[in-house]
């Protein structure tokens, strides 16, 4: 899990405009909001919910706050960020369309990243085994999953449809491969890693 | 038994003895005439004050630059010696110095968080206090006695701008940090909303933006203890006994509300004193009883009942959205300093929560903040006792503020 997080890391970097406000959502240990401070003249945010992560961000030089997504984000301001990033969390969050709602609301752009169920190799592990796949983009066991709404590509461009969320940028990676522009309906199974660049539609 | 300020004593990794490569050694307080006639010290209930001597301690050297220096705020029973060894406890007849290092020393020296090696560490006494900064036990010049009660009602903003004459006096423009716990806690917050061009970093534990109202009950009823001890005499005790049965109800009392239900019970449980089996006598059977008598009386060996009065009230006035007519955010909206926050999941005195209203100021006023709420079982006192997790913390980022 987390030596995938690099891929879409570089990505992630390659899309943030330099002297940036950026919010880090589930920053992890912070490093790829610290390499914007450093090397892109970024200034930001990370929220992280568990302590010795945040003690880790803390450690890496970014300005990060101990709260549980789920809890909402009221006290940040509407529009106050140029860029709010949720890297590989959507999947674990008790309510994932409030905290999207919420990164529309406070940053103009958002960048979403998150494992794609329909993935053929997901898939095929589910069909032949007939049990939950355990693939590298999902490691975990179903009793020891952090993962409670696992979701497909199609639902997720369901929901940008449903709600007018204009789609600025997608990428596509599989096994290996980095990431590329989207293609559809190609990576509808061929995608096991997505990112958007979302902004909201108003 | 140990005594509070006497924390470090109960880790396994003990004291850093004098001669201890991270211990700063051996200290002598220093006390400077701040406040005089000419120049006296305005205060929030309108008076003024001079004249004022400030008692405090430094640890590692200035640099050339002037600019590797922090302020450790002390909390209520705290004193400017926060590190190393007292070389002069006989000259100010402070023999509970004899023995243990200062207050914060698991935390100040080489090599630990508040690393000397690289900074300018100042540690002063707070204004109404009992350690060689002015209070109620000094002398009024008007009567050439001491000013017991007649001592002005002083506030945690007053004992602020006492420091920032400490900090002009030192040729500091601008502090790399300042760092408190509990009422320093507080004492920080005063300074990075009211001086923000003089403070680059602030590291802010266990503390919240106010008391709440079991708080000033608590420090109320401590209070009562002492004005109701037949020994205060209206606070013009200096010459006879001191209130002392007052005083150390009141310290029994904030040692409470310093540890929590889950350390109390695994500290004392229901242990008895003596034996296994009750002794049928109405005092002193309990394990925790006796632990709370010694804590009390130790503390009168060192604390001013009028300070203790002092010092509380000043608590129970600090509120931080006082700053923005009621708004905390807007309090801290235009604050310069980098901000880390520190809570303990069971401190109940200045609970997490509360620590974390401050940090949710901070975002909603626009800034950058770092906030984490440390799991531990020590409640208030974790501030002292957590150093294996506090230390990586204000390390890091002491040194992030050095890089920026």
């Amino acid at each position: 899990m987390k030596k995938r997080k690099r891929w879409d890391h570089e990505l992630i970097y390659s899309l943030i405009e330099p002297a940036s406000k950026v919010l880090d959502l589930g920053c992890g240990s912070g490093d790829l909001l610290a390499r914007l401070i450093n090397e892109k003249h970024a200034t930001g945010q990370a929220v992280e919910r568990n302590p010795d992560r945040v003690a880790e961000a803390i450690r890496n030089g970014v300005s990060v706050y101990q709260k549980d997504l789920d809890q909402g984000l009221p006290e940040f301001k509407e529009h106050s960020f140029d860029y709010a990033i949720l890297e590989m969390t959507l999947q674990q969050l008790q309510r994932p369309l409030d905290t999207l709602e919420e990164m529309l609301r406070i940053s103009r752009f958002s960048i979403v990243t998150f494992p794609n169920f329909n993935y053929h190799a997901v898939l095929n592990r589910l069909l032949q085994t007939g049990r939950m796949p355990v693939t590298p983009a999902l490691p975990y066991r179903w009793h020891n999953t952090p993962n409670v709404h696992l979701f497909t590509l199609y639902d997720f461009l369901d929901w940008t449809e449903t709600r007018g969320v204009k789609i600025a940028a997608g990428y596509a990676a599989a096994s290996g491969t980095g990431y590329k522009p989207l293609e559809l309906p190609a990576d509808g199974t061929s995608a096991e890693e997505l990112v958007f660049l979302i902004t909201s539609g108003s | 038994m140990t005594d509070p300020l006497n924390v470090c004593l109960e880790k396994k990794t003990g004291i850093d003895l004098p001669g201890s490569p991270y211990s700063v050694g051996w200290t002598r307080p220093q006390r400077i005439l701040l406040v005089d006639n000419e120049n006296p010290l305005p205060l929030d209930c309108g008076a003024t004050l001079a004249p004022v001597t400030v008692e405090y301690e430094t640890y590692g050297k200035l640099s050339r630059a002037r600019d590797n220096a922090i302020f450790i705020l002390h909390a209520l029973s705290g004193d400017a010696h926060a590190a190393g060894w007292d070389a002069d406890w006989e000259k100010y007849n402070r023999p509970w110095r004899k023995d243990r290092p200062g207050w914060w020393d698991c935390s100040i020296g080489p090599g630990k968080a508040f690393d000397t090696n690289h900074y300018f560490v100042v540690c002063a006494n707070i204004l109404g206090s009992c350690y060689g900064t002015t209070g109620p036990w000094s002398l009024n010049p008007h009567t050439g006695k001491p000013y017991g009660l007649s001592f002005p009602v002083v506030t945690v903003d007053d004992w602020v701008r006492l420091q920032l004459r400490l900090q002009d006096y030192l040729g500091i423009d601008k502090l790399l940090a300042i760092a408190g716990g509990s009422l320093g806690g507080q004492q920080a917050m005063s300074w990075v909303i009211n001086y923000p061009e003089r403070v680059q970093s602030a590291i802010i534990i266990a503390a919240s933006a106010r008391l709440g109202a079991q708080g000033l009950a608590f420090n109320a009823v401590g209070r009562q203890a002492i004005l109701n001890d037949p020994c205060f005499l209206d606070g013009n005790y200096y010459g006879s006994a001191p209130p002392a049965g007052g005083l150390e109800l009141a310290r029994m009392l904030g040692h409470i509300t310093y540890l929590s239900a889950d350390s109390m019970e695994g500290k004392f449980g229901r242990r008895y004193q003596n034996g296994t089996k009750p002794c049928f006598r109405l005092n002193n059977e309990f394990s925790v009883e006796s632990y709370l008598e010694h804590q009390g009386r130790s503390f009168v060996q060192r604390f001013d009942a009028n300070s203790y009065l002092y010092l509380t009230r000043a608590m129970d006035y600090f509120d931080a959205s006082a700053y923005g007519g009621g708004e905390l955010a807007a309090a801290f909206a235009s604050i310069e300093a980098e901000m880390l926050l520190i809570s303990y999941s069971s401190d109940w005195l200045y609970p997490p929560e509360a620590t974390r209203a401050v940090a949710k100021a901070i975002i909603a006023g626009g800034r950058p903040v770092s906030y984490i709420e440390i799991p531990s079982a020590y409640g208030h006192d974790a501030f002292l006792l957590e150093t294996d997790k506090n230390t990586p913390l204000i390390d890091s980022f002491l040194k992030r503020g050095n890089y920026q």
